[in-house]
């Protein structure tokens, strides 16, 4: 199998006047192409520090994180744009739509700058929300929005596809709305998937789990079968 | 111990400090214009006051051909007459050797060895001329530093046509000559005017007055009726030639300081009002914004217990610090500019002391007016914090409702890429907010504009004055009105092409109720030199036959026009009383001329064909020897050479004008910087998190600050030509204000103008716009994304 991703011996210290907080302590992580990995670990645990620094939105302060044949470790702030804008989706928890623009175009936001995108519309289609294109941010559910964002994140098809709790928001009918659509873009597209969670039973959609507590990891389970999310309730 | 929400008031003030300071510095503006222009003000009045008291400045003046001394008593018994001074008074050239071109001189009598009773001298140097030599002369200060002369020099002046050599013993400064303007001059010529003071005895026996004064000047008593004792000196001196008496608002001296002070009053209000209520905007958008922010905490301290009034006083107090800090910044820029203005003044005016203190009562007024200013901007969004009910305090607030518009649809909308979009919506989505940012961008715009365009109307007026309405070269001022055959022995000097005669006679307007006292100037039917012209349609207008052709705001001060008829008594000779028709009307920037036809003019006075000014064209090749000849001509009294009074004019105009647009644009700067500072902080305040989702999705920082301040951009772009029609609309205030019977200054704004003014106001908002970018670059990616809005 390909690995996507590459991580090796993460760690990541915050200060924070003379407090040093240590968030990541040694992390090794690779994603293989094509599948879907729930990240679980509780608050404070470092997941979503992981998650931003293979996201490329932070840097380690040690240890070393390659994307296929890029490094991205100690690469400059052009180059970690220009990684996330080529290569990266991302879906965060408030969805982070841009208020201003209609659901087709918070999408098109991304397709506009995209080497390989989707059709606005198209990928609206995927999430099952093809109708509603013409509604802005104000005028959807929590739910829609999210899917809304998934949909802006897999437009520009991204190899990977990153999801920081993104059903933290909602409750549990529209979560699985939501994770639903991300496991039917992870299979119909094969886009290397990692969602991050608090929430132990959304680990069961997964292909592997990845435990982590206190910055590091605490074990590793390989699921023999995902569930589908609509088994899943919480 | 600081009460726990006063410490929120500072620590709010500290966490906003680039706004604070930005609006602080808008605050400053209005604050300093007014404290600059009010202290001026101040010590203009009361450093005249003070300088006119002291050295016993006249209350009336009055000139007369001959007057005997034993009409004096007779003066000075009129009621609320407290003194009298008369004295010889006559102009005359005077020869500075090394200084080719003929200079005026206006000689003032004194008596020997002691000060006048009246317009006493402040001597600056040497000692006043004594009894015993007839040669002795004291010069103003400002003309003896032009011509570096020293107490011990000599010059040679003509006086009633003989060459007189005369020793300077002192030199001296005048509340008389505050601003010493020469005869037929627009600005003080400090080389080609001069005072000289001599002694009574010496200056009567050179001009045939003995025991007999040409001018007289009077100190009244306080609750004097002025008029009547104008009126009651006039018929006293009627009979010995007497021209018209003058209040002090009248002397030319005077009346320049007048308007000058008059000037800087409609300043003080005009500029600080703009700035203020700018600020008003300014602190009202900070203020709302910060109240959104704080909503939750707004409902924490309800719930604890505040009361509306208390947190209505908190975000108050937000407000006063902006205040105190723009009016610490204010009131030490606004003294140190009036102080700088205040001695520019001296230097103009040649005080000799200088009273200036920053006046606490203008410090008082400024802060007390931005205050309100500010508060009153504020009053909105304080009294909505103060309003807010703490259950929904604490919770956000309703999600921006955004709605399409057909205009989407469009063809012409779809090459709008997303980011262009956003840009468009939130501009659309707060139009008010939209507006306020346009207007104070238009505001700093048209204040440049205001200021620059100055030197575009000043220009003009000159260009008209001095080269469309004249051509002569010289004109020549004759000690006494001369027969024309003058004209044959002038056009027969050394360089002289054409000679114009002209006359120019004082006179009492009157038509109905409405009077005026000016003069009639007489032309040849084909003069040309200096013709009747028209600075409305840039025409010359022939000279009638019979009739008068007035100037529009004389014509307008006596409510006539052409058809009606004018009554006037000229103010010298017979004094004939007369009725004329206004023949036609012309638009003129300086002064209130009435022209008619010189012959005829004489034909009225029962005189042969006469004049006492020639106008004259010059070759310049033969300058020198005609320099030389005007210098010697004994019936020459002044020369005025056309090109030095542009010269003078010019400098004067650099100096002044440079200081007041260098002073405007940094206003203006201030205003630009914080209106658009301001709009481009709050937007950013408000939508961080979406630049930061952009950032996350893969923008880069140009990218999202195309859309950060694209938004301001745009606003700044639409409103560069409100800008340019506000700058065009306060000209036109600013003209209208200054307006005076001597001076009206027409509108021109050269296209120039407006781009200079656009170039300046762009670069103050590009660089704040610079320091708003500067922190859309170190946006925090991952904070924003974590929290809920």
């Amino acid at each position: 199998m390909t690995t996507t991703l590459i991580a090796r011996d993460l760690t990541k210290i915050y200060r924070s006047g003379e407090v040093e907080v240590h968030a990541l302590r040694g992390v090794d992580l690779d994603l293989y192409e094509g599948e879907l990995v729930v990240i679980l670990g509780p608050s404070g645990s470092g997941k979503s520090t992981l998650l931003n620094i293979i996201g490329g939105l932070d840097a380690a302060t040690s240890g070393l994180v390659r994307f296929r044949d890029h490094e991205l470790t100690g690469a400059d702030e052009s180059a970690l744009t220009r990684f996330r804008r080529d290569h990266v989706g991302f879906v965060f928890q408030f969805y982070n739509l841009i208020p201003s623009l209609t659901a087709e175009e918070n999408v098109a936001l991304v397709t506009e700058i995209a080497q390989r995108p989707l059709d606005p519309g198209e990928a609206l289609g995927i999430v099952g929300l093809g109708e509603r294109r013409h509604h802005f941010p104000a005028q959807l559910s929590g739910g829609e929005q999210q899917r809304v964002a998934i949909a802006r994140a897999i437009a520009k098809q991204p190899e990977i596809l990153l999801c920081d709790e993104p059903t933290g928001a909602l409750d549990s009918e529209t979560g699985v709305l939501v994770l639903e659509a991300i496991d039917q873009v992870n299979r119909e597209l094969g886009t290397t998937t990692a969602v991050i969670t608090h929430n132990t039973v959304i680990g069961s959609m997964a292909d592997r789990v990845l435990h982590i507590a206190d910055g590091a990891v605490a074990g590793i389970d390989e699921n023999t079968s995902r569930r589908s999310p609509k088994e899943l309730a919480w | 111990m600081m009460r726990a929400l006063d410490r929120k008031v500072l620590r709010d003030l500290w966490h906003l400090r680039g706004q604070v300071l930005t609006i602080g510095m808008v605050v400053a503006a209005g604050i300093a214009a007014l404290i600059m222009s009010l202290s001026t003000l101040e010590a203009l009045d009361e450093t005249t006051a003070a300088y006119y008291e002291r050295y016993r400045f006249g209350d009336v003046f009055a000139m007369v051909k001959r007057a005997p001394e034993s009409v004096t008593p007779r003066i000075a018994a009129l009621p609320g007459v407290r003194s009298v001074q008369t004295r010889v008074l006559r102009f005359a050239t005077v020869d500075i050797e090394g200084f080719a071109e003929p200079v005026m001189g206006e000689i003032v009598s004194v008596p020997a060895g002691r000060q006048p009773i009246l317009n006493q001298l402040v001597l600056r140097s040497g000692r006043l001329p004594a009894g015993a030599s007839r040669d002795e002369v004291v010069l103003n200060e400002p003309f003896a530093e032009a011509h570096g002369l020293v107490v011990g020099d000599r010059i040679v002046a003509i006086i009633n046509g003989k060459r007189r050599e005369l020793g300077i013993v002192g030199t001296a400064l005048s509340p008389e000559f505050v601003y010493a303007l020469g005869p037929g001059a627009l600005m003080a010529d400090d080389k080609r005017f001069g005072i000289l003071w001599m002694e009574r005895e010496a200056l009567a026996a050179a001009f045939d007055l003995k025991g007999a004064f040409n001018s007289v000047s009077l100190d009244l008593e306080r609750n004097a009726n002025i008029h009547q004792v104008l009126q009651q000196l006039d018929s006293l001196l009627e009979r010995y030639g007497g021209i018209g008496s003058i209040a002090r608002e009248d002397q030319l001296s005077n009346w320049f300081v007048m308007n000058e002070m008059e000037q800087l009053r409609t300043m003080s209000m005009i500029l600080p009002t703009i700035f203020l209520v700018v600020s008003a905007f300014l602190t009202n958008m900070v203020l709302g914004r910060l109240v959104a922010t704080e909503r939750g905490q707004i409902g924490l301290m309800k719930a604890f217990g505040y009361s509306r009034a208390e947190v209505g006083a908190h975000y108050a107090k937000f407000v006063v610090g902006i205040v105190i800090v723009g009016s610490l910044i204010g009131i030490a820029v606004g003294t140190w500019l009036g102080l700088i203005n205040t001695r520019m003044y001296t230097n103009l005016f040649r005080f000799p002391m200088l009273l200036y203190r920053p006046s606490t009562s203008a410090m008082a007024i400024a802060i007390s007016v931005s205050l309100v200013a500010a508060l009153s901007g504020a009053a909105g969004a304080v009294s909505q914090a103060a309003a807010l009910p703490p259950a929904q305090a604490m919770n956000p607030p309703a999600p921006t409702v955004f709605r399409r518009m057909r205009l989407w649809d469009t063809r012409a909308a779809r090459w709008l890429d997303q980011g262009s979009r956003i840009i468009v919506r939130n501009i659309l989505r707060s139009p008010l907010r939209s507006m306020l940012t346009m207007s104070g961008v238009s505001a700093s715009i048209g204040l440049l504009v205001l200021a620059i365009q100055w030197n575009d109307s000043l220009d003009y007026l000159a260009e008209s004055y001095f080269f469309h309405a004249q051509h002569q070269d010289a004109t020549i001022g004759l000690a006494e009105p001369q027969s024309e055959t003058v004209l044959r022995d002038f056009a027969h000097l050394p360089g002289v092409l054409a000679v114009e005669p002209m006359r120019i006679v004082g006179a009492d307007f009157s038509a109905g109720p409405m009077t005026h006292r000016g003069s009639i100037t007489g032309l040849k039917s084909d003069a040309w030199l200096q013709p009747i012209f028209d600075d409305a349609t840039g025409r010359v207008v022939p000279v009638p036959a019979g009739g008068l052709v007035l100037g529009t705001v004389l014509a307008d001060k006596l409510g006539v026009s052409t058809g009606d008829t004018v009554r006037f008594e000229i103010l010298e000779g017979r004094r004939p009383e007369l009725e004329l028709p206004v023949v036609g009307l012309i638009e003129t920037y300086i002064a209130m001329p009435a022209f008619m036809n010189i012959d005829a003019l004489n034909r009225l006075l029962k005189e042969r064909p006469s004049a006492e000014y020639v106008n004259l064209l010059v070759d310049s090749r033969d300058e020198p020897a005609f320099y030389r000849k005007m210098k010697e001509l004994p019936l020459v009294s002044a020369v005025m050479l056309r090109r030095a009074a542009i010269d003078s004019f010019y400098a004067t105009l650099v100096e002044n004008i440079m200081v007041f647009i260098t002073l405007f644009s940094v206003l203006a700067c201030a205003l630009g910087f914080g209106v658009a500072y301001n709009s481009a902080r709050i937007a950013l305040s408000e939508r961080g998190r979406e630049l930061a989702t952009l950032r996350v999705l893969g923008f880069s920082r140009g990218e999202i600050s195309y859309i950060l301040l694209g938004e301001v951009g745009v606003l700044i772009v639409a409103a560069l030509p409100f800008g340019c029609l506000l700058g065009r609309g306060l000209s036109v205030l600013m003209a209208a204000a200054f307006e005076t019977e001597l001076f009206r200054v027409p509108l021109v704004v050269d296209g120039g103008t407006y781009g200079l003014s656009i170039l300046i106001a762009l670069t103050a908002t590009v660089l704040s716009a610079l320091l708003v970018r500067h922190r859309v670059d170190h946006l925090d990616l991952i904070e924003v994304l974590k929290t809920r809005e």
